[in-house]
């Protein structure tokens, strides 16, 4: 309880100290330069002069903040990729020589690519089912809100929940998975799901897909809302059946924002991690990269230069989904 | 919405969506209902039958024969095998391999002339013609039918025994400065972005745009190394809460910033002139005009963040202690996967309390969550 209240006081703190920078800063600018009361040449000078500091004294703290946890690290990672495990000496490339030639960095980049394959779109297109299907039912803002909600349950919650699904017992006693009790029910043999070499990182896709098609359900309804009331009238007057409409009317309508989602959700699959760590930690051939990574951060008292270049394999990955988001924006603000 | 809406499709979409509907909850569901269930049942039997009478095969021992009685000429040791209740036994014996040999009520003959009864209501009775000898009581395995029984007894074992109650302070201790320091911070940078002209601006949001997709990954070695350095410098630890709250407050910057920008960019231009023109410098403008009409994008991002930083296992891995002040709800629930593996009464309550945050976040403010969901992806379209 102690740490609470000196959490809330921290808080208090921090929110009080952000108070005083900006209204401090910004009432010595205005003192140092006065506008107010001073005439002619002087005054729009001074004027002159506090517009083109203002901003950066507005932005300064969160610039600082993104230099030091964001810009920074990605430059001292990079450096760091090509030294040794301290991160002392110099090495050259030896570090990715290393990778290629490791079967778990192998394993980690090939499960990573399944990973990539089937996550985001099996995500993007339950979403588009669940988006397009409840927008004609009565009861359709309650299924959204229940398929929603795997939203907010954390990684390590979700691994939890599904690995009680996933729940194994030996053949003949009764199943409290319920996965395996449906197969019993059927007639089959109970499995030990997570043991099952390449098939059971499609057991840890469902996690993911599970979670995320919430997000990509929001996004695709809201986009097959704003899609104009006449082509598809246009449409239904020409005879089009429900199928033809949702598919050849309604789908091109929105590429745009199925491709938003689709690289949304990649950069998380580049970058997941606990649902890996929580439910096999890359055993039974189910690591991926960021697993890896986390691994050699702290493996045998810590490898800084392989931590760093597995980081950087990942940065790679995501590098054209960075230049492509960055050229939407550019577009979108000169439009504006 | 579609002229269809009124075929005979329309029952396949409702029975679609139910069993999607379904798949989704199902999960959760029985992670719920197993949380609050008696350990025991747990252990033998599916959630989905947590409403049915159970049928479970145990082990007791029977009174030692110590306890002997003299009743009409002959030695009866008596009690019961299970509390008074709803539970009923159905069968019973004396064989490990011949559990269920005898129905609740029959006489067992267990050798030398003895006889062994357990009735129905779980009592027990052994008699026997000469004085029976020996310390240790008859082992007697039998069949019961226990009702459905629901408890929380494993909320209260994993809030004190397994140090959730801890934790969940801890995570509390993260996440709110976590979510509050960066707001105003963000506000401010937003604002100059989006409506104090300076030359390099449209260099800067295209910066943030590309930030928000770094992966984390890249700043972890870098910013240990950092804190350790500068903890060895200060002497002071270097995994600290202070030390977290920062992190968490850089990671999130970039979308909040990119966020609360695309909605003042969005805020009307005449607002701001007419203000301007009555003399307000750009400091009263942001303070008293664009902050407060900004509130439905402070409470959009203040819920990610709250979500994230709360949800979040890896930073507070790298950032934060192990210790018992320290280890927060996501660390300490992949510790007792670890150790606990098979307690599924005590990964369930524990998996439940630290997802009950995030969801009553998730229904009370599902509106905002969404508005910022849209805000920050739903672009051009």
């Amino acid at each position: 309880m102690q740490q609470l209240l000196f959490a809330i006081f921290t808080m208090v703190g921090g929110v009080l100290a952000c108070v005083v920078y900006f209204f401090g800063t910004n009432f010595l600018l205005d003192k140092m330069f006065p506008s107010k009361g001073l005439t002619g040449a002087q005054a729009s000078k001074n004027l002159r002069i506090t517009n083109a500091i203002r901003p950066w004294l507005f932005m300064a703290p969160a610039l600082f903040a993104l230099t030091v946890y964001l810009v920074y690290p990605v430059f001292e990672s990079v450096r760091l990729s090509f030294h040794n495990r301290s991160g002392q000496q110099f090495v050259g490339f030896s570090n990715f020589a290393w990778m290629i030639n490791d079967g778990e960095f192998r394993q980690s980049i090939f499960n990573n690519f399944l990973w990539l394959l089937v996550v985001p779109a099996l995500s993007t297109f339950f979403g588009l089912i669940v988006a397009a299907l409840t927008d004609r039912i009565w009861w359709g803002n309650i299924a959204k809100t229940l398929i929603f909600m795997p939203m907010a349950i954390s990684f390590v919650g979700a691994a939890v929940i599904w690995k009680f699904v996933y729940d194994y017992r030996a053949e003949g006693s009764e199943q409290i998975g319920i996965l395996n009790a449906v197969v019993v029910a059927f007639g089959g043999t109970p499995e030990a799901w997570m043991t099952i070499p390449f098939w059971n990182n499609f057991f840890l896709m469902v996690i993911l897909i599970w979670i995320q098609t919430g997000f990509a359900m929001v996004i695709l309804s809201a986009a097959l809302r704003g899609i104009p009331e006449e082509t598809i009238e246009a449409a239904v007057i020409d005879g089009a059946n429900g199928f033809q409409i949702f598919f050849k009317i309604m789908v091109p309508q929105i590429w745009g924002t199925i491709a938003v989602v689709w690289t949304t959700i990649t950069i998380l699959v580049l970058k997941v991690f606990d649902i890996v760590l929580a439910m096999t930690n890359g055993q039974w051939q189910t690591q991926v990269l960021a697993n890896l990574m986390f691994d050699w951060m702290f493996r045998g008292g810590g490898d800084f230069g392989r931590g760093a270049s597995i980081a950087v394999v990942i940065m790679i990955l995501v590098i054209p989904i960075m230049v492509w988001n960055i050229r939407n924006a550019t577009k979108e603000m000169e439009g504006h | 919405m579609i002229a269809s809406s009124r075929s005979p499709l329309v029952f396949v979409v409702h029975l679609s969506v139910l069993l999607l509907v379904a798949l989704w909850t199902l999960p959760t569901a029985g992670l719920l209902i197993s949380s609050l269930r008696d350990k025991d049942q747990l252990a033998v039997s599916g959630w989905w039958t947590a409403l049915s009478t159970s049928s479970q095969n145990l082990t007791g021992r029977a009174a030692s024969p110590e306890t002997q009685v003299e009743r009409d000429g002959k030695f009866v040791i008596a009690g019961r095998l299970i509390e008074e209740g709803d539970t009923k036994v159905s069968a019973f014996g004396f064989r490990p391999l011949q559990p269920t040999a005898f129905e609740a009520g029959a006489e067992a003959d267990i050798g030398d002339g003895q006889t062994l009864t357990v009735r129905e209501d779980g009592s027990y009775e052994i008699v026997s013609p000469t004085k029976m000898e020996g310390t240790r009581g008859q082992r007697i395995f039998y069949t019961a039918s226990v009702p459905p029984r629901f408890t929380l007894d494993n909320y209260r074992e994993v809030l004190n025994a397994e140090g959730i109650g801890a934790s969940f302070i801890n995570s509390l201790t993260v996440a709110i400065p976590a979510t509050i320091i960066p707001i105003l911070v963000a506000a401010f940078c937003a604002y100059a972005l989006a409506w104090m002209p300076f030359p390099g601006r449209a260099i800067l949001i295209a910066v943030i745009v590309g930030l928000l997709v770094v992966p984390l990954q890249m700043s972890l070695i870098p910013l240990l190394r950092l804190y350790n350095g500068v903890g060895a410098f200060f002497g002071v630890p270097a995994k600290t809460y202070g030390g977290i709250w920062l992190a968490h407050m850089g990671f999130g910057l970039p979308l909040a910033v990119y966020l609360l920008r695309n909605y003042m960019a969005g805020l009307p231009r005449e607002i701001m002139e007419s203000a301007r023109v009555d003399g307000a410098s750009d400091f009263d403008i942001f303070v008293k005009i664009i902050l407060p009409l900004s509130f439905p994008a402070l409470a959009s991002f203040a819920i990610f963040q709250f979500l994230w930083t709360w949800n979040d296992l890896l930073v507070a891995m790298v950032f934060l202690g192990a210790g018992n002040e320290e280890l927060v709800l996501t660390g300490r629930l992949v510790n007792l996967l670890g150790s606990r593996g098979g307690n599924w009464e005590i990964l369930t309550a524990s998996a439940f309390i630290t997802i009950v945050v995030p969801l009553i976040v998730f229904f009370s403010l599902q509106r905002y969550l969404v508005r910022g969901l849209l805000a920050g992806s739903v672009k051009g379209g």
